[in-house]
C-alpha cells in the first residue's frame, strides 16, 4: 500500500512557540475589530443588514418562491374553479377546499364552480410552488411574501379573503411557463 | 458572654459588611454581567458582525413609542434580559443525576471565585471625615477605610489556595451529571488545574522574593511609591531617581516571564479558550455543563467569569500596581497613609477597574483569536514547559537579586 507522507510546513522557532503566531493572529483580529468598530461609529457603510428595518423585498429574485396567493382576473372575478387539483397535489396537504356550484342567476354562471372556501395551513406550506405548477386556471400563484408570523395555529391558516387580499389581481393570461415562471 | 461583645469591633464589622456587599455584589457581579456582554460585541466587531445591539429600557411596555437606549449605545439592558431569562426558564433535573452533588456543584464553582475576592485590595483607602460636615459623627469617621476586604498577610496564597477548591466543583459537576460528556469534561478539568496550578504558584514566587512581602496591599502600596513590577519608572525603580542603580530594570526579565507564564497559567485556570478543553463545545457538547440548565447553568457562567476577573484582579495587582496611577509620586497622586483624600481614594479605585478591565478585554481578545490547544500539548506545556520555566525563573532572579543587592 502507498504510503502518502503529509508534507508538513516548516516553523521557525518563534512560529512554535506562538510568539510571532501569537502576534499575527492579535493582529488580524485586531484590525478586522477597528475596521467594524468604525464603520458602526460612523454609521456608513455596511456591516450586517439590520434585519426588521432593512429588508431583502428590493434585492428578491422574479422567480422567489414565497407564500401562494389566489388571484382575481380583469373582469373581478375569481379565478379559481374548484377542481381541487391544487389540495390533491399538494405534498404537505395544506390546502384545504371547499367548493360549491355557483348559482344559475349569477353572473358567471356557465363556469359553474368556485371555492365558497380555500384554506391553505402556512404551518404545513413548504413553498413548493407546485399548486401554482398544476393550476388549470391560473388562479394560485406563489408571491414574495416571506414574514408569514402569527400568535395563534388558526392565525397561521390563511382563509379565501386573506388569500386574495395577498394576490391581488393578474390581467390577461400570464404564461407561466416562460422563464421566469 | 459580655466581654466576647465587647471585644467586637462594630465599626470593624460594618466597614467590612459595607466592603463585602459593595466590592462582591456591586462591582463584581455587575462587572461579570457586563463582561458577557463586552465578550459578545467584542467577538461580534471581530468577527465582523454588530452584536447585541437591541435591547433597552422597555418603554414600549408601559405605552412609549420607542425603547430607551442608554448613552444611545444599544444593547446595554442586555445582561439584564439575559439574567431574568435564566431565572425564568425551567430548572430541569434529569432523572439520571445524583442529586445531592448535582445541586451541590454549581454553588461549589462560584463560591471560590468570589472568596477569593476577599484579599484584592481594590482601592487605597477611603477618607470619609467629610462625612461630619453633613451631620453623621462617629470616631470610626476619622479614620481612613483600608479598602480590602481582609487584609490578610498570605493574600496570594488564599488565592491560590481559594481559587483551587473551584475545580470541585467541576468535578463533582461532571462525575454527578452520569453522562459521559460531562464526565470528560470533569476529568479533563482537573488533570488541567493539577498540572497548571504549578506553574501558576511557581511563577508568582520570583515577584513575592523581590517584594519579600505576601501582603497585597503592601505589595500594591510599595508599587505605588516605587514603580510597578512591570513599569518601574519612578521611585527605586528608576535609575535616575536612584544613584543610577540598574537592579530593578535588570529583574524586569524574571519578571516578564513570570507575568507570561501568570498569565498563560490564569487562561488555563480559568477554563478559558485557547485551554477550554474542559468545557470544548465541538468534543463535548458543552462539557461538564452539558446536563444543567437555568439557573444552575448561568451558575458556571458566572463563576467562569467571576474567577477571570478575580484572576485580572491578581495579575493587576502583582505586575501592574493594582489601584497605582500611573508616574503617581511625580503627579502627587500617590496613596500617603492616613492622609489620602476622598476623591484620591476614589481615583484609585476607578484605576484599578480600568486596570482589570483592560485585562478583561486582553483575555477576551485573545478568546477569538487562537484556536483551541490539543489536550497533550496543553499537559505538555504545562508539566515540561511552564514547570521547568518557572523552577528556572526563581533562580534566576534569586541570583539578580543577590548580584544587585536588592
Amino acid at each position: 500500500m502507498a504510503t502518502i507522507v503529509v508534507q508538513r510546513p516548516k516553523l521557525a522557532w518563534h512560529e512554535r512557540w506562538f510568539i510571532s503566531t501569537l502576534y499575527k493572529g492579535l493582529k488580524i483580529t485586531f484590525l478586522h475589530a477597528k475596521h467594524t468598530w468604525w464603520t458602526l461609529l460612523q454609521g456608513k457603510g455596511e456591516v450586517t443588514m439590520q434585519y426588521p428595518e432593512e429588508k431583502w423585498d428590493a434585492h428578491l429574485p422574479d422567480h422567489y418562491r414565497g407564500a401562494p396567493a389566489l388571484v382575481k382576473d380583469e373582469q373581478d372575478r375569481e379565478r379559481c374553479v374548484s377542481c381541487q387539483l391544487c389540495e390533491f397535489i399538494c405534498p404537505p396537504r395544506a390546502i384545504t377546499i371547499t367548493p360549491e356550484e355557483i348559482p344559475s342567476t349569477d353572473k358567471w354562471a356557465k363556469v359553474e364552480k368556485r371555492p365558497r372556501e380555500f384554506k391553505i395551513d402556512m404551518i404545513r406550506c413548504i413553498y413548493c410552488g407546485m399548486c401554482e405548477e398544476v393550476c388549470p386556471e391560473q388562479a394560485i400563484y406563489l408571491r414574495k411574501d416571506y414574514a408569514i408570523t402569527g400568535t395563534t395555529r388558526a392565525e397561521m391558516v390563511h382563509d379565501k379573503k386573506k388569500l386574495y387580499e395577498i394576490g391581488g389581481v393578474r390581467i390577461g393570461l400570464v404564461n407561466k411557463w416562460n422563464e421566469l415562471k | 458572654m459580655g466581654s466576647f461583645l465587647d471585644s467586637i469591633n462594630l465599626a470593624f464589622l460594618i466597614a467590612s459588611a459595607v466592603k463585602i456587599v459593595f466590592f462582591a455584589f456591586m462591582v463584581i457581579l455587575p462587572m461579570v454581567a457586563y463582561s458577557v456582554y463586552l465578550e459578545r460585541r467584542i467577538s461580534a466587531i471581530i468577527q465582523d458582525r454588530v452584536g447585541p445591539n437591541r435591547t433597552g429600557i422597555p418603554l414600549t411596555l408601559l405605552g412609549f413609542k420607542k425603547d430607551s437606549h442608554i448613552f444611545g449605545i444599544g444593547g446595554l439592558v442586555q445582561p439584564l434580559a439575559d439574567g431574568l431569562k435564566f431565572l425564568l426558564k425551567e430548572d430541569f433535573t434529569p432523572a439520571h443525576v445524583n442529586k445531592f452533588y448535582y445541586w451541590l456543584a454549581p454553588a461549589i464553582v462560584m463560591v471560590p471565585a468570589l472568596l477569593t475576592a476577599a484579599v484584592i485590595p481594590f482601592g487605597s483607602e477611603l477618607d470619609l471625615s467629610w462625612l461630619t460636615k453633613i451631620g453623621v459623627d462617629g470616631a470610626w469617621l476619622h479614620k481612613p477605610i483600608k479598602l480590602v476586604i481582609a487584609d490578610l498577610n498570605v493574600g496570594p496564597l488564599f488565592t491560590f489556595a481559594i481559587a483551587s477548591l473551584g475545580v470541585y466543583g467541576i468535578v463533582l459537576a461532571g462525575w454527578s451529571s452520569n453522562s459521559k460528556y460531562s464526565f470528560l469534561g470533569g476529568v479533563r478539568s482537573s488533570s488541567q488545574m493539577i498540572s497548571y496550578e504549578i506553574a501558576l504558584g511557581l511563577s508568582i514566587v520570583p515577584v513575592l522574593m523581590i517584594f519579600g512581602d505576601l501582603n497585597l496591599s503592601k505589595i500594591t502600596e510599595y508599587q505605588d511609591a516605587n514603580g510597578w513590577l512591570l513599569f518601574p519608572a519612578w521611585g527605586k525603580g528608576a535609575p535616575w531617581e536612584n544613584g543610577w542603580h540598574f537592579g530593578r530594570w535588570a529583574l524586569l526579565v524574571p519578571v516578564f516571564i513570570s507575568f507570561i507564564i501568570f498569565t498563560v497559567s490564569m487562561f488555563a485556570e480559568t477554563n478559558r479558550a485557547p485551554f477550554d478543553l474542559p468545557e470544548c463545545e465541538t468534543e463535548l457538547v458543552a462539557g461538564y455543563h452539558t446536563e444543567y440548565s437555568s439557573m444552575k447553568f448561568a451558575l458556571f457562567f458566572m463563576g467562569e467569569y467571576a474567577a477571570m476577573i478575580i484572576g485580572s484582579g491578581l495579575a493587576v495587582t502583582l505586575f501592574l500596581g493594582g489601584w497605582s496611577i500611573p508616574f503617581a509620586p511625580w503627579l502627587g497622586l500617590d496613596y500617603k497613609a492616613g492622609a489620602t483624600p476622598a476623591w484620591l481614594g476614589l481615583a484609585h479605585i476607578a484605576c484599578f477597574l480600568a486596570k482589570v478591565v483592560c485585562f478583561i478585554v486582553f483575555f477576551i481578545w485573545v478568546r477569538w483569536t487562537l484556536p483551541r490547544f490539543r489536550y497533550d500539548l496543553l499537559m505538555k506545556l504545562g508539566w515540561l514547559v511552564f514547570f521547568e520555566l518557572a523552577l528556572a525563573n526563581v533562580i534566576l532572579t534569586a541570583a539578580l537579586l543577590m548580584y544587585f543587592k536588592i
